[in-house]
């Protein structure tokens, strides 16, 4: 039987030491009503060399082509160390650090990584990370209901700029604690939280306001005044950025004149695969006086008993395993083998190369919006934007995406679900990864599509 | 050494960005940052060094016996993870059209459909992306149920107090109050409590079964008649599925929904504390409220279903599909174990635990339930020891590092005073087992002799115990530039 080591002298002598006559006697406290016969649905058995040919195939069935998707899930260059190291065994089959004597290596990796998304977004804490961008939102929105002290109405300003899956999500985990998320409107020339709809809400109970940098449609915010705004209406501010456009971009701790309460994100762009979807990882950073409404793991440095530098989960008194119904979440994992191929990620890539990830992306996305708006396609929204950008193609958006799919081109995220108002819009991603050629054959593809559309 | 203090000004590693700096006029002052991000100058062979030496900091199951109870750490077969990441699954937008993706998908619809046949259920969702995620999700279907009935009286869920911590929490998180079930002198609920617990208010119950006391809880089919009979539903916290696998079903026992935690019972990485991937089961009435996306078949042909076919779905927990590359692992393990492993893997993992508890029993160890038997866990108790030696359960755990074995989980469940909760797993060799046995032989013998050995432990690792104290007063959780 694959993986189970026993000879049948083990089974002999281990059913002898327990006084057992089989092992079929071990089970019986079951119910013999309860007792199931045989599995239908699950396939035989197969081996290595099988289920090796089963999987290639498939792999092979999913012909992705030059991928220009963004939308929340981003393609970039992963160094060939980082899951090489990160698919050691030490790292890949550990679990979490209870035992801390036991676990340095996860704890210090952890540590790091803190350190690293401090750094990164000038918020001074961050936790050990949560599931992904989503979750981490609406984790952020709880925290910042708890953290609001003077606010009663547990109102959240949503603005429809953020991420459709993200606003879905923090519906969807929020929903039953009484929170009233309100979606703020965006400006349809500039693309961004729309002023005046936002002024509609001074000097009400605004418990937060979510403020995305870039936001969904790669367009930055005025992300300063947003902040302020919160704050000089008594609401928490809580950021969602893209971890990559942060060695470019301000940091969400300097935004405003006091920078944001919280902030979150998907760290996927640093260092994990596109993979369907998963695993990614959420990060959380926040200001120290929110520390203790901070939801899910972290990691402190302290002394040990010889007064030797090392690293524990602190702070555990926050968490379900002790506070029960009382936690400030429910959450008990972390990503963790993502957290360690992001941090490995940032180690590799440094200050200098990240900004450099960053500069190409601007400048790529800037040089495709370039190329087609010399072939006549509209561009709506400010040209103030960080690697994507919304393009009107005149067509439906999804058979347009078929088609250029069909011809080897991933061409976008159709926008027409979430904003009926773009249905004839395309989402549109260039990173790092795309050639000047790469961009002539998006052009070349996207205009025979919509030719043939059209036609 | 942190890897910022390895850092040097002006160190790069040019092969891994872009050459040159791109021309980024186009964004305006107003938006850039001022200084660069604080991340380490360090070169390649710095950060592989550095990384692959903390590595060797950890204990792990490839390289130590980890029998800590209630996380199922059983090998991980390499496997999986070679192909979870071929490059084909590892480059495929989670957005890509469904005309491409057509492989992902199958493997996705498969998963769930041997998910269904494991548990006894009716449909699954993949997508919550942990077991308390898995939980939330479950709650969240029951608490929808009752309003799609309009019956909105019912505020409290019920939670037996050997329950992980995440049940209660769960159910706050769920908008309800948490109502604790007190377990009996042998193990299982105290029926009589149960039975003046439940009536109007009654939401539904969370249980685990084999129980957190590493027991079978032999009453369930009552359990589930008194709160079905109340108008409640019955959520199965599948943390603890590996001992019945292929012998019984909770779809059969009378669950409305369970959660799996993928990264137990079927294998795939625990990697220092996630991802792990937390599917949900249900049973035919709470089909409508799945978290989507689920994977449909129509012919030949795999779907998403998304809101437009399941418009009562408690929504989405993620923002694509869940941890997809920790499903591929699960699906993998669970066709190479196939349908004859299955029950195979109780058997084992079974026989190891009992096998376990008889030979600590025989060394003189009490057992917190000596009258029962194992399931795929099993408790002992350091009561005696704390009282008359000194020696905790905490102290055993620390000293154990010394003989080269992770520790038990230490102090859970609760209830249990000073307690161990061990779970071997099917796939330890009945050597390591005894040499297990032979460590916590000699530390009994050396709590009788010389506890302060036992109590300073443990004295091989990295480091010695820590200040916890100060760690959370002192709070030290992010390097600070200017402190070196």
């Amino acid at each position: 039987m694959p993986f189970i080591p026993h000879t049948d002298t083990d089974v002999r002598e281990m059913l002898a030491a327990i006084g057992a006559d089989s092992i079929e006697t071990l089970f019986d406290e079951i119910p013999a009503a309860l007792r199931v016969d045989g599995l239908n649905a699950i396939p035989p058995a197969v081996g290595e060399m099988e289920i090796t040919r089963l999987m290639e195939a498939r792999a092979a069935q999913d012909v992705m082509g030059l991928n220009f998707i963004g939308a929340g899930a981003y393609e970039h260059h992963i160094p060939a160390a980082v899951w090489q190291i990160v698919t050691r065994g030490e790292f890949y089959s550990a679990y979490t650090p209870y035992q801390a004597e036991a676990s340095q290596g996860t704890l210090q990796v952890i540590y790091e990584y803190q350190s690293m998304m401090a750094g990164l977004t000038g918020l001074p804490i961050s936790n050990a990370s949560l599931y992904d961008g989503a979750s981490a939102l609406s984790e952020a929105v709880l925290m910042a209901v708890r953290a609001n002290r003077r606010s009663k109405s547990q109102r959240v300003l949503m603005p429809l700029t953020v991420h459709p899956a993200y606003r879905s999500v923090t519906r969807s985990i929020v929903a039953s604690q009484g929170i009233e998320i309100v979606d703020v409107p965006f400006d349809p020339a500039t693309g961004r939280v729309d002023p005046a709809a936002l002024e509609a809400f001074a000097g009400e109970d605004i418990t937060a306001l979510v403020i995305p940098q870039p936001n969904f449609f790669g367009v930055l915010e005025e992300v300063d005044a947003l902040t302020d705004w919160a704050h000089a209406n008594g609401a928490q501010a809580i950021g969602v950025v893209n971890p990559v456009s942060l060695a470019l971009l301000t940091p969400p701790g300097a935004w405003g004149r006091q920078g944001v309460d919280m902030v979150v994100g998907d760290g996927q762009p640093l260092g994990a695969p596109l993979s369907s979807g998963g695993p990614y990882f959420g990060f959380l950073c926040c200001r120290k006086e929110h520390v203790r409404q901070m939801p899910g793991r972290i990691v402190g440095r302290t002394v040990d008993a010889d007064g030797r530098p090392g690293f524990v989960l602190t702070l555990q008194a926050r968490e379900q395993h002790i506070r029960r119904s009382k936690a400030t979440s429910n959450i008990c994992t972390n990503q963790g083998l993502v957290v360690t191929a992001a941090t490995i990620h940032m180690a590799l890539l440094g200050p200098e190369g990240l900004e450099r990830v960053a500069g190409a992306c601007v400048e790529g996305c800037g040089s495709l919006v370039a190329r087609l708006r010399e072939r006549g396609f509209e561009i709506p929204f400010t040209d103030e934007r960080f690697h994507e950008f919304v393009l009107r193609v005149g067509v439906d958006g999804e058979a347009l995406l078929e088609r250029m799919a069909a011809a080897g081109v991933l061409g976008g995220h159709a926008l027409g679900r979430d904003y009926p108002e773009l249905s004839d819009a395309i989402l549109v991603c260039v990173t790092e990864t795309k050639t000047a050629a790469d961009l002539d054959r998006y052009v070349a593809v996207l205009e025979q599509a919509r030719a043939d559309l059209a036609g | 050494m942190l890897i910022f203090e390895r850092s040097r000004p002006g160190r790069r590693t040019p092969s891994q960005a872009p050459a040159g700096r791109a021309d980024v006029a186009a964004l305006p002052e107003r938006f850039r940052r001022r200084r660069p991000a604080p991340l380490p100058e360090v070169s390649e062979l710095d950060v592989v060094r550095h990384y692959t030496r903390l590595s060797q900091k950890n204990f792990s199951i490839d390289t130590h016996f980890y029998p800590l109870g209630s996380c199922t750490m059983k090998y991980n077969p390499r496997v999986c993870n070679s192909l979870a990441m071929l490059p084909g699954f590892l480059r495929r937008h989670p957005h890509a059209p469904e005309s491409v993706s057509q492989g992902f998908l199958s493997c996705m619809f498969e998963l769930q459909e041997m998910l269904k046949d494991v548990t006894g259920m009716q449909a699954v969702s993949l997508t919550p992306m942990a077991g308390a995620q898995g939980e939330f999700a479950g709650v969240a279907m029951i608490h929808a149920y009752h309003k799609a009935r309009g019956d909105e009286g019912r505020t409290e869920i019920l939670v037996p107090d050997a329950a992980h911590g995440t049940n209660p929490a769960t159910a706050t998180m769920c908008g309800y109050a948490v109502r604790e079930i007190p377990t009996d002198a042998s193990g299982d609920v105290d029926m009589e409590a149960l039975k003046a617990a439940v009536g109007p208010a009654t939401a539904g119950i969370m249980l685990t079964n084999p129980s957190t006391l590493g027991v079978f809880e032999r009453r369930i089919h009552e359990i589930a008649q008194v709160v079905h009979d109340a108008g409640g539903l019955l959520y199965y916290d599948g943390a603890n599925l590996n001992a019945i696998l292929g012998k019984v079903r909770p779809g059969d026992m009378g669950f409305d929904v369970i959660h799996m935690n993928l990264h137990k019972t079927f294998s795939t990485p625990h990697g220092g504390g996630g991802p792990g991937a937390g599917a949900v089961g249900v049973s035919e009435r709470l089909k409508p409220f799945l978290p989507i996306p689920v994977v449909g078949q129509e012919g030949e042909r795999y779907r998403w279903l998304t809101e437009r076919d399941l418009p009562q779905s408690i929504g989405r927990l993620s923002a694509f599909a869940g941890n997809a590359g920790v499903l591929l692992r699960a699906y993998v393990y669970m066709r190479l174990l196939g349908r004859e492993g299955m029950p195979k893997v109780a058997d084992y993992s079974t026989l190891n635990a009992n096998y376990v508890m008889a030979r600590l029993r025989s060394l003189g160890y009490d057992l917190a339930f000596p009258e029962r038997r194992a399931t795929h866990e099993f408790i002992v108790t350091l009561r005696r020891q704390a009282k008359e030696q000194g020696v905790t359960a905490m102290d055993v755990a620390k000293r154990l590092l010394d003989y080269g074995f992770h520790a038990p989980t230490t102090y859970f469940p609760l209830l249990v005073p000073e307690c161990l909760l061990i779970e071997p797993t099917e796939t330890e060799s009945k050597e390591t087992l005894d040499a297990y046995v032979e460590a916590m032989a000699k530390i009994l013998e050396e709590a009788a002799a010389e506890p302060g050995k036992v109590k300073g432990a443990p004295y091989t690792q990295p480091n010695r115990r820590f200040d916890e104290v100060r760690a959370a007063r002192e709070l030290d959780v992010a390097w600070q530039p200017e402190a070196c």
